[in-house]
């Protein structure tokens, strides 16, 4: 039973330049405990993606079209007082920076225990009680000391683990977490993906963890998206995808990391660079760049296709067998 | 042979500025001061003609203190730099001053270190006119074979800083770098920001112009798996000293201080599979209030008695420095 599925997204951006297709066409669902990865290069679209989810695109960009259904809800048909409800409680965001979620002149009390009460009528106290709990799960040190300073008295990495908490207070069903640990220290982030692997295990909580980073979501991802150029070019089992990769960009990405095994090898490089997102080609974006590219290639965009029910590609010669779905 | 360089028991302290957020809760009241950091604590190693080595540990650790240091563009508190036998730690000779312009350092982001109101064509040429490198008739065809050196088009050199991507605004940094003839590069996270596949085409290119140019490279990064890739020796840096020192192969695969160790344990890998992500107990400390002795012990799990009452020494055996009691006597 899946607790989130986007059909079709599209969010544009109506610039002076043209129309930036930021993300044109997404799918993906996820069920309940389930972690995706949201990955690719810096803008395929991942973030506006995750925005869209939370209505919090802003002019000049639009949602245009597709579906965002969430435990049955289609979200865009919510009003904006409905949204502000489900907001922060039932669907809750994590940005790569604490401070946009953390107010910097408060006490982590103060913004706690009003995002609690702002969704829950419970007293003060029931609600300082939960902040304290949730601080502790997210691994703060007394929890109940801590909760009075200001978000300045704490180190980066625990500012994030504060705004991680704001996230949980409510015990959200989905939690949007976009490169929440690309700044931190590999400790620190080690601890926050631990935090997370186990939040998801234990509440149910559905994650979509937005990275550039592969092996990041290598070990926390039960699937993986890759975005090219606002598309999903690649999904399936985090597994699948890592060890048999069917879409070129995907092993040209695989190629191009450095890591145990490969010391001092030539690493792969994808030729050319990021696309123009204003002037994209016409057929497969990903054309200029592509090795195995074709005149086919060029001519028109290829579709998303199933090769099993759980896997998908887009592109007309991938390295995997294309089976029918059976 | 002479090491091509010498940094001995080289130290830097700082007054303690306070960050923004910071600075606006002074402004609210909270009770806040400046204080005293020692960023980086007698730091000792050398590198070798065309060595390439890795600088790592964690955020505030003191990484790129010690490049500035090395570099020249911060003064040492205490300690001496040595380049191919000479010492340069205040520059004040012409033979310092002229070693001194054989290190050259290439930062973490490109837009901040390049002006943006000069074209490519000046920023690269500038300095090697100045230092008489090429002359003013000449400097056109000297910046258009640099940027062919670094994997760009000579039609870049009329463009300005905003006009390219981050990879190749990145590229123009080395092509500034290497205007001046130098033979070592201090690297500064200087492919954190990039993009795998951009990261990967420069990576690609250190390794040319080392083989080509015969650099030798201080490279600084917090990114253990770029680390692994490039270096052939890796020094650990704990707080502002140095806890461990080895060749790439050794450190990563029988690393021998508790920290390098709790570190190599956090990096997520590919293929490694589903993987338990673990935590290393504690938080980093404060750089202003460090742990007496080893200032690792409040999150090490090896730790003793000893390790709280005693600075440990640096050891070495066969290659491999490690400043930890365990070694050196054992911790109780
Ligand atoms: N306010 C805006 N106006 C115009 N274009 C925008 C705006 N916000 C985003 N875009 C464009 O939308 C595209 C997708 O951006 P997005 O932020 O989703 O990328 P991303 O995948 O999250 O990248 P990154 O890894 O750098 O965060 C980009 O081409 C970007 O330039
Ligand atoms: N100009 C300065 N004034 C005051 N303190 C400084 C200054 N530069 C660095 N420091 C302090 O010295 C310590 C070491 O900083 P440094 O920038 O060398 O760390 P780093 O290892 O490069 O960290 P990062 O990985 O975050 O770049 C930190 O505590 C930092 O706050
Ligand atoms: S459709 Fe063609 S150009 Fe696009 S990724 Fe596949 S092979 Fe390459
Ligand atoms: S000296 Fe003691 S505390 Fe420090 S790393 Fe070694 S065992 Fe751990
Ligand atoms: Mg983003
Ligand atoms: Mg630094």
């Amino acid at each position: 039973m899946s607790i989130l599925d986007v059909r079709d997204l599209q969010t544009h951006f109506f610039t002076d330049a043209g129309v930036v297709k930021a993300v044109d066409g997404v799918s993906f669902s996820l069920s309940a405990g389930e972690v995706l990865g949201l990955v690719g290069e810096s803008g395929s679209g991942k973030s506006v993606t995750g925005f869209s989810i939370l209505r919090l695109v802003d002019a000049p960009g639009r949602v245009v079209g597709g579906q965002i259904n969430f435990k049955g809800q289609d979200l865009a048909k919510l009003s904006d007082r409905e949204m502000r409800a489900l907001r922060g409680n039932r669907i809750a965001m994590i940005f790569q920076d604490p401070m946009m979620t953390l107010n910097p002149v408060l006490r982590i009390e103060t913004q706690m225990v009003e995002a609690v009460r702002a969704h829950d009528r419970v007293s003060q106290k029931a609600a300082c009680d939960r902040a304290i709990g949730t601080l502790a799960k997210v691994g703060i040190p007394s929890p109940a000391e801590r909760l009075t300073a200001y978000p300045h008295q704490f180190s980066g990495g625990m500012r994030q683990r504060v705004a991680i908490a704001i996230a949980l207070l409510n015990g959200p069903d989905l939690i949007v977490a976009d490169e929440p640990t690309t700044a931190l220290d590999v400790t620190i982030q080690s601890q926050i993906l631990a935090e997370v692997q186990q939040l998801a295990r234990e509440t149910g909580t559905a994650l979509i963890w937005i990275t550039h980073d592969l092996a990041v979501v290598a070990g926390l991802a039960d699937k993986i998206s890759v975005m090219y150029a606002g598309r999903i070019v690649e999904s399936g089992p985090t597994d699948a995808v890592l060890t048999a990769p069917g879409h070129p960009y995907t092993q040209g990405l695989l190629g191009s990391i450095p890591g145990h095994g490969r010391r001092g090898e030539r690493l792969t490089q994808i030729p050319g660079m990021a696309p123009n997102m204003a002037l994209l080609p016409d057929g497969c974006a990903f054309a200029p760049r592509c090795t195995r590219v074709s005149d086919t290639c060029r001519s028109r965009a290829p579709e998303i296709t199933a090769i099993d029910p759980a896997r998908s590609l887009r592109c007309f010669h991938p390295s995997v067998t294309m089976t029918s779905i059976t | 042979m002479t090491p091509i360089l010498e940094l001995d028991a080289i130290s830097r302290r700082f007054e303690k500025k306070l960050d923004s957020v910071e600075r606006l809760a002074r402004r609210l009241g909270a009770d806040l001061r400046e204080t005293c950091v020692n960023a980086v604590d007698a730091a000792s190693f050398h590198i070798q003609r065309g060595e390439v080595v890795g600088l790592v540990g964690e955020s505030g650790c003191g990484k790129s203190t010690l490049g500035r240091m090395v570099a020249g563009l911060l003064p040492v508190s205490d300690g001496v730099i040595r380049y191919e036998g000479t010492d340069i730690t205040d520059a004040k000779t012409a033979a310092a001053r002229e070693k001194r312009l054989s290190i050259q350092m290439i930062f973490q982001d490109p837009m901040s270190s390049l002006n943006p109101r000069m074209k490519v064509a000046e920023i690269i040429g500038e300095a090697a006119v100045y230092h008489g490198l090429t002359t003013r008739r000449e400097v056109a065809g000297y910046v258009d074979e640099l940027l062919r050196k670094v994997g760009l088009d000579p039609a870049f050199a009329q463009r300005y800083p905003h006009q390219m991507s981050g990879g190749q605004r990145q590229r123009i940094g080395i092509a500034r770098a290497l205007a001046v003839q130098p033979e070592f590069l201090i690297c500064d996270e200087s492919i954190a920001a990039l993009d795998v596949s951009i990261q990967a085409q420069v990576i690609n290119l250190f390794q040319d112009l080392r083989r080509d140019l015969d650099l030798t490279y201080l490279f600084i990064s917090h990114d253990l798996g770029v680390v692994e890739h490039i270096a052939d020796r890796v020094v650990v840096m704990y707080l502002g000293r140095i806890v461990e020192i080895a060749s790439t192969a050794a450190l990563f695969d029988v690393p021998r201080h508790p920290y390098t160790q709790a570190l190599l344990d956090q990096v997520p890998r590919l293929g490694a599979g589903r993987q338990e992500f673990r935590t290393v107990k504690g938080e980093i400390p404060s750089p202003l209030n460090p742990p007496t002795g080893c200032h690792f012990h409040p999150r090490c799990p090896m730790a003793g008695p000893r390790c709280g009452r005693e600075v440990p020494r640096t050891l070495t055996t066969d290659g491999h420095s490690t400043a930890c009691h365990l070694h050196d006597g054992g911790v109780a």
